[in-house]
């Protein structure tokens, strides 16, 4: 099926999330859309999807125009959309997730479900797919949570599916699995929409490269062109696409955790037994597909979980169970995976922001009373120094771009005397600009001696920033290698192996 | 302190198999440990403490005698009489066994299962009756018979809690179902002189209490609660108002509703004590069964339950396979004060014979709890209700044989059982991940 947008705008209120987007996806190809965090993609496809309404322009599916009032339309039009926070809902079975929409019924109104395990097992055989249909999803790895939202398009008769950021969530190995999928459903005549920020899987893929910025399309480009023409096309200038460092210049061992586990609520171990240090003036780099336990580790560290065995001990001084005041006065800077959540409170301003975790006495608190003018001097010279672009100081921050909300968190801890850094997934859903700052700002404060951790799902960023690599998988750490080590390698530890020949450490010593 | 954890099995679990993978829920592939709870010990212990002060320091003489059969019944069951103050002894000493056991399941880091929670209550209640009923006769069956009347708004209210929430709109508004379907029902019957038509209006009733509650919280995002809150307090001013000003003055005309007579079901209502109890009831009883069998069935085998409940659970993906979620949820909502509504007729027309001011008296919010102890499904939830209408009548039926514990107290019952059975045996549960949460669409 073919598919046009035609001149697509979307506005909302002053700002203009599509602008005149013109995009054709032919017949069986492979179609990316490439652009930075914000650039619109998303709100394109949640038009196409018939979940927004465009304020002007068409979709023409075949050389027919579409009017879609809901994603009902549109799936009945022939468009499926794998989403980026997969719509599944976890309390149900694959079967009744894909039967959903379009159930099928017997006698009394009673659900069909053997019609539809049926139909899930012929769609899996068709891939080559490995699902249970009477698994309950929230059972099954993110790898085939995904699959099970491409079988759900899929039994809908899908010809033209949309991937939006289906990478974000998944291990080297399983993004290759799934560009293998992808291939086979080009095959059998299914054109395709790729979302994505990534260029290596772009080149991997893709038959034509759409590129949007700000809105608007500012070109395309074909599967060969470099990284380096591709980011810049992207960015709107040239890109670094490394980031610029030193060798480290080591001090002693500043964090020890020994034995450390976490168990949860329900009794799993989510953190099992890790040991690790890092030294004064390193970046350890924690890598892993998300929820193997990297985020219980921080929140461990930081005094936020209960049901904590094992020891930590920064510069000497043991930091287990204390209080996250506590540790936060021993000189721990920390940035939380959810900034939305955990960062920042979105209804206060910036200045407020900058002194969450201050409140406890001078100079921003004298005799139960807040310090204003001293906040706004404070505030202003960190929004300078940290780049935080807004209408000033007394912004809210819920209101500002995810790249300058994470300036505010970084600006907070970085303005603290610090002995240990812990950021976690740092520059997730920031724009490039901000990247670069982040890394930046990550790599200065190794360079003044502290020790940094940083936790990442993105290879590129673990690659770029690490002086020690950390690989954790279902809880624990299955090796540490040096900060040069190859994909390849890191792609596999994250799948819980320990490829032939690579030598970790601590097993040596 | 309560929980604590075994750590036994950690050391050695990092990088192997998964030590304790048995658990149904789960494949993450995560070692497991079996984080210990002493809620339960402790709760045997305390219980099984105030057994030995009560049954058997402050025991009391005499025989307590149980009836088990009503006159009317073709099969006679004899009396059982247990002398007092030996049950309670024995059974406080079976109690501190039990408790002693459970001690001995946590430490060895196994569960306390449900069963043996069932036990230990029922083994307590048998003791607490004989000890109350010292000298006295005890009519099981009035018993019972008066624990399903008192249960049935509760389950009615309970069971349009349940829709509601499994589609995402927390329904406080029980309690205005209830007093609205009891209102209209005695006015609507008196005026035309037919129950069935009284029914009729009390489902109107609910029906139009939910719209409202249902219009403010889906169409205009007024917090749910809130709307439930003042939508009680509403139909509670409304119905005194017109009860005082309308009602009372021409009694004869708009409140002296016909009553459902009751009918018995042939061959099943001579069981013994449990025929005198579910069918020797009136045509709300009965309607009442059928729409618990309706709403599981509905909710778990149908396309509808499965809408209500993915609307409820992940409204985003409800809404990408094409559901309309905001209409969904207003006629789900609609459906529940329906349902609840029709527990309202049951004050009117099934047990006190007119509508009396705020005749309710907080059943509602006993059902919002019956909903939340019976996590959210149909047949949990009438149980939870059950238990509660049971708590209900054993204090009506304990004043009217005497017993020694202050009447003051006993009023407290009920609403004892319903904190400790929501906050202490329910514990950390998972609701509908939805419920409460207004859906704003893209």
């Amino acid at each position: 099926m073919k598919l046009e947008l035609r001149g697509i705008t979307k506005r909302f209120g002053a700002l203009t999330a599509n602008d005149h987007i013109d995009l054709t996806v032919e017949p069986g190809e492979i179609h990316c859309l490439l652009g930075e965090n914000g650039a619109g993609k998303s709100t394109l496809m949640n038009v196409l999807y018939g979940l927004y309404q465009a304020d002007e322009g068409e979709i023409v599916l075949d050389d027919v125009v579409q009017h879609f009032a809901g994603p009902g339309d549109a799936m009945n039009a022939g468009i499926g959309m794998v989403h980026q926070h997969f719509m599944l809902i976890p309390v149900f079975t694959v079967a009744e997730n894909v039967m959903l929409g379009h159930e099928k019924t017997g006698f009394a109104g009673r659900l069909d479900l053997a019609a539809a395990r049926k139909q899930v097992r012929e769609i899996s055989e068709r891939f080559g797919f490995d699902v249970d249909p009477d698994a309950l999803v929230d059972d099954l790895p993110v790898g085939v949570q995904q699959r099970v939202e491409i079988i759900k398009a899929l039994s809908r008769d899908a010809k033209v599916l949309v991937f939006d950021e289906p990478t974000a969530v998944l291990t080297p190995q399983e993004t290759d699995e799934l560009m293998e999928i992808m291939r086979l459903l080009k095959e059998r005549g299914t054109s395709i929409v790729f979302i994505t920020h990534k260029l290596r899987e772009v080149r991997e893929v893709a038959d034509r490269i759409t590129v949007i910025r700000l809105g608007k399309v500012v070109g395309e480009a074909s599967p060969t062109a470099t990284n380096a023409e591709l980011a810049s096309l992207m960015v709107g200038r040239s890109v670094e696409l490394t980031v610029q460092k030193d060798p480290a210049t080591l001090g002693a061992s500043a964090l020890q955790v020994e034995n450390l586990s976490v168990i949860d609520a329900r009794g799993q171990v989510v953190v099992n037994d890790v040991t690790f240090d890092v030294k004064a003036g390193e970046i350890l780099a924690i890598a892993g597909v998300q929820g193997n336990g990297q985020t219980e580790l921080t929140e461990a560290l930081m005094g936020l979980q209960d049901r904590v065995t094992g020891t930590v001990s920064l510069d000497g001084r043991p930091l287990a169970g204390l209080s996250t005041r506590k540790v936060l006065d021993a000189g721990v800077g920390f940035v939380p995976e959810d900034r939305k959540e955990d960062g920042l409170v979105g209804e206060f301003t910036i200045s407020e922001n900058l002194m969450l975790d201050r409140s406890e006495g001078r100079p921003f608190v004298k005799g139960g009373s807040l310090q204003l003018s001293y906040l706004s001097t404070f505030a202003e010279e960190k929004s300078r120094e940290f780049d935080v672009r807004s209408q000033g100081i007394t912004t809210e921050v819920g209101r500002l771009s995810g790249g300058n909300q994470q300036k505010v968190v970084l600006a907070r801890e970085l303005s603290r005397e610090l002995r240990l850094f812990v950021a976690a997934q740092p520059t997730r859903g920031i724009d490039v600009g901000s990247i670069e700052f982040v890394h930046k700002r990550i790599v200065a404060t190794r360079d003044e001696g502290i020790p940094v951790i940083v936790v990442s799902t993105e290879l590129d960023e673990v690659v770029a920033l690490a002086d020690r690599i950390a690989v954790m998988y279902r809880g624990g750490i299955v090796g540490i290698v040096p900060g040069n080590t190859s994909r390849d390698v890191l792609g596999l530890m994250m799948a819980g192996e320990i490829p032939a020949g690579i030598e970790l450490e601590g097993s040596a010593a | 302190m309560s929980e604590n954890v075994s750590t036994n099995n950690l050391a050695s679990s990092a990088g192997l198999p998964p030590t304790e993978h048995n658990h149904p829920d789960s494949d993450s592939g995560l070692a497991r440990v079996l984080v210990k709870s002493w809620k339960a010990p402790i709760a045997f212990g305390i219980f099984a403490l105030g057994a030995i002060i009560l049954f058997v320091v402050f025991g009391r003489d005499g025989d307590s005698t149980f009836r088990l059969s009503t006159d009317s019944d073709l099969i006679q069951l004899p009396e059982v009489v247990l002398p007092t103050r030996g049950t309670g002894l024995v059974i406080s000493f079976v109690l501190v066994l039990l408790a002693l056991y459970s001690v001995w399941l946590v430490s060895r880091a196994r569960k306390v299962r449900i069963w043996l929670m069932a036990v230990f209550a029922v083994l307590f209640l048998i003791a607490f009756l004989a000890w109350a009923s010292a000298g006295q006769t005890l009519p099981v069956p009035g018993l019972l018979i008066g624990t399903v009347s008192l249960s049935v708004p509760l389950i009615f209210g309970a069971l349009g809690g349940v829709i509601s929430e499994r589609v995402g709109v927390v329904n406080v508004a029980i309690e205005a179902q209830l007093l609205g379907g009891a209102f209209v029902s005695a006015v609507v019957a008196s005026v035309t002189g037919n129950p069935f038509v009284g029914l009729v209006g009390a489902i109107v009733a609910g029906v139009l209490v939910s719209f409202v509650l249902a219009a403010f919280s889906i169409k205009y995002l007024v917090d749910q609660v809130i709307v439930g809150v003042v939508l009680n307090v509403l139909v509670t001013g409304l119905t005194s108002f017109l009860y005082s000003q309308v009602l009372t003055n021409n009694a004869a005309v708009l409140n002296s509703p016909p009553r459902f007579d009751r009918w018995d079901i042939p061959l099943l209502s001579e069981i013994p004590v449990i025929g005198p109890t579910l069918f020797r009831q009136t045509v709300i009883v009965y309607l009442m069964y059928i729409a618990v069998a309706v709403v599981f069935y509905g909710l778990f085998k149908t396309r509808w339950g499965l809408r209500v409940r993915a609307v409820g659970e992940h409204p985003q993906a409800a809404d990408t396979v094409g559901i309309k979620v905001n209409r969904t949820r207003f006629w789900t909502v609609s459906l529940a004060g329906a349902i609840a509504g029709l527990g309202g007729a049951y004050f009117t027309l099934g047990s006190v014979g007119a509508f009396n001011k705020e005749m309710t008296a907080g059943m509602g919010y006993i059902a919002l709890a019956a909903v939340i102890f019976g996590r959210w499904d149909p047949i949990r939830a009438t149980l939870a209700a059950l238990l509660f209408g049971f708590a209900s009548n054993l204090q009506n039926v304990l004043g009217v044989i005497g017993s020694p514990v202050p009447s003051e107290f006993m009023l407290m019952l009920p609403y004892v059982v319903t904190i400790f059975a929501v906050a202490g045996l329910v514990g950390r549960v998972r609701g509908p991940a939805a419920s409460g949460k207004p859906y704003i669409g893209s």
